[in-house]
C-alpha cells in the first residue's frame, strides 16, 4: 500500500519504513509482505514495542522523524489512500449484526487525501513545513503515559512470549489485563483476538463493534490535527 | 521487554531495553537515569524498574518478567525518536538510527 508513495517520495531523501504489529510474526504477516514485495524495510514487531516506544494505539499510524532523528508528528491515523472498506455495500441478506458492524465501519473517519499532501508538503519544506511540529509540541501530542498504560504493555508482552510457547490460556490472561489496562489500545485488542479466531468474542467477551460504540466511532481513527 | 530471570547480564539488558549500566546510572540515547547496581555485570529487575519508573511484571507460574513502558508524563520523553531493532521477514535485524540523514515515515500496520 505504501509502495507507490515510498517511489515517488524516496528520491527526495525520504525512507518508509512499516512496522507489522503481529503477535505471530511471519507465519501471519510474511504473505502481505511478500505480496506487496516493498522496496522499503518492511519489520515485525511481535510485541508492539512501537507502542511501548511511541504511543501506537491503532494501525495504520504513521511517525514522522526528520533528518537529525528528531519526531516533527507523533503517532497519528496514516492512510496513504482512501481504504476499500469506506465503500463496502450492505449486502441485501446481511443480518442485522453484519449490517450494524459493515455500517460501523463505513462511518470510520479517514483522511487519507489530507495526510498525504502534508507529507508531501513536508518532504518538500522540511523544517519550514508548517506541518512539522516543534519539539515541545511533539511531546504534548504523544499519548499520556499512566502507570495503567505503561504496565499494559508489560502484559501485552508476557502474553505474546506465552503465545509463542503454547501457553494459549496463559497468554489469554495476559491479554485481557493489557485490554483492561488500556481500553482503547486497538493493537492489543485486534492482535490478541485474532489469535484466539471466530472464538475471540467468546473468550475475551467482547467484539469490535461493541468496543467502537463504547470508544465511540469518532475516536477510532481521531481528525488529523495537522497544523 | 522479557526476561527468564530477575537478574539480567548488563549486556542483555541493554540490548533488550536499551538502557544501558554506566557509571552515572543507566543511559539511553542522551538520557540517564540514577542507578547504583550491587554489581557492575548484573542488573536486578526490581531496582532497575524502579529507577526507570517502569513497571515490572511477574508471571511465577511461567517463570518469566516483563518490563512495561515507562510511567508518568507523556509516551514521548522528548522530541527525539527512540531508536530500536527489529527483524525484517527473513529474520534480518535493523536499526532506525541506521537512517540517521533521511526523512523517515513510520508505519505501524498488521495483518489482523
Amino acid at each position: 500500500m505504501w509502495q507507490g508513495l515510498r517511489s515517488e517520495l524516496h528520491p527526495l531523501g525520504v525512507e518508509i519504513v512499516t512496522i507489522a504489529l503481529d503477535t505471530r510474526g511471519v507465519e501471519t504477516a510474511g504473505p502481505w509482505i511478500a505480496k506487496a514485495a516493498p522496496q522499503h524495510p518492511s519489520l515485525i514487531d511481535r510485541t508492539h514495542l512501537v507502542d511501548a516506544l511511541y504511543g501506537v494505539i491503532n494501525v495504520p499510524s504513521g511517525i514522522w522523524i526528520d533528518e537529525d532523528g528528531n519526531i516533527v508528528r507523533p503517532p497519528e491515523p496514516a492512510h496513504p489512500q482512501r481504504p476499500g472498506y469506506l465503500d463496502r455495500e450492505i449486502p441485501a441478506d446481511a443480518s442485522p449484526d453484519r449490517r450494524e458492524a459493515i455500517a460501523l465501519v463505513r462511518a470510520l473517519h479517514v483522511e487519507s487525501e489530507r495526510y498525504v499532501a502534508a507529507l508531501r508538503d513536508w518532504v518538500r519544506l522540511g523544517r519550514a513545513s508548517r506541518y512539522a511540529l516543534g519539539p515541545e509540541e511533539v511531546v504534548r501530542r504523544s499519548r499520556p503515559r499512566p502507570i495503567e498504560e505503561a504496565t499494559a504493555a508489560a502484559h501485552f508482552a508476557l502474553g505474546q512470549a506465552l503465545d509463542a510457547r503454547g501457553a494459549r490460556d496463559a497468554a489469554t490472561a495476559h491479554f485481557r489485563a493489557a485490554h483492561r489496562l488500556q481500553p482503547d489500545n486497538w493493537t492489543y485488542r485486534r492482535d490478541a483476538w485474532s489469535l484466539a479466531g471466530t472464538e475471540h468474542e467468546r473468550v475475551y467477551g467482547t467484539s469490535w463493534v461493541e468496543e467502537v460504540k463504547r470508544e465511540g466511532v469518532e475516536n477510532y481513527y481521531p481528525a488529523l490535527r495537522l497544523e | 521487554m522479557i526476561f527468564g530471570t530477575a537478574r539480567v547480564p548488563a549486556a542483555e539488558f541493554a540490548r533488550v531495553t536499551g538502557w544501558r549500566s554506566k557509571p552515572e546510572g543507566l543511559c539511553r540515547d542522551e538520557m540517564c537515569v540514577p542507578f547504583e547496581p550491587a554489581d557492575a555485570d548484573v542488573v536486578d529487575l526490581g531496582a532497575a524498574a524502579e529507577a526507570l519508573g517502569m513497571p515490572l511484571v511477574h508471571d511465577a507460574e511461567n517463570a518469566l518478567w516483563a518490563l512495561g513502558a515507562r510511567a508518568g508524563g507523556h509516551a514521548l520523553e522528548t522530541a527525539v525518536a527512540p531508536d530500536f531493532e527489529l527483524p525484517d521477514a527473513d529474520g534480518q535485524p535493523f536499526r532506525l538510527l541506521s537512517l540517521r540523514g533521511q526523512k523517515v515515515v513510520l508505519v505501524a500496520w498488521a495483518s489482523w
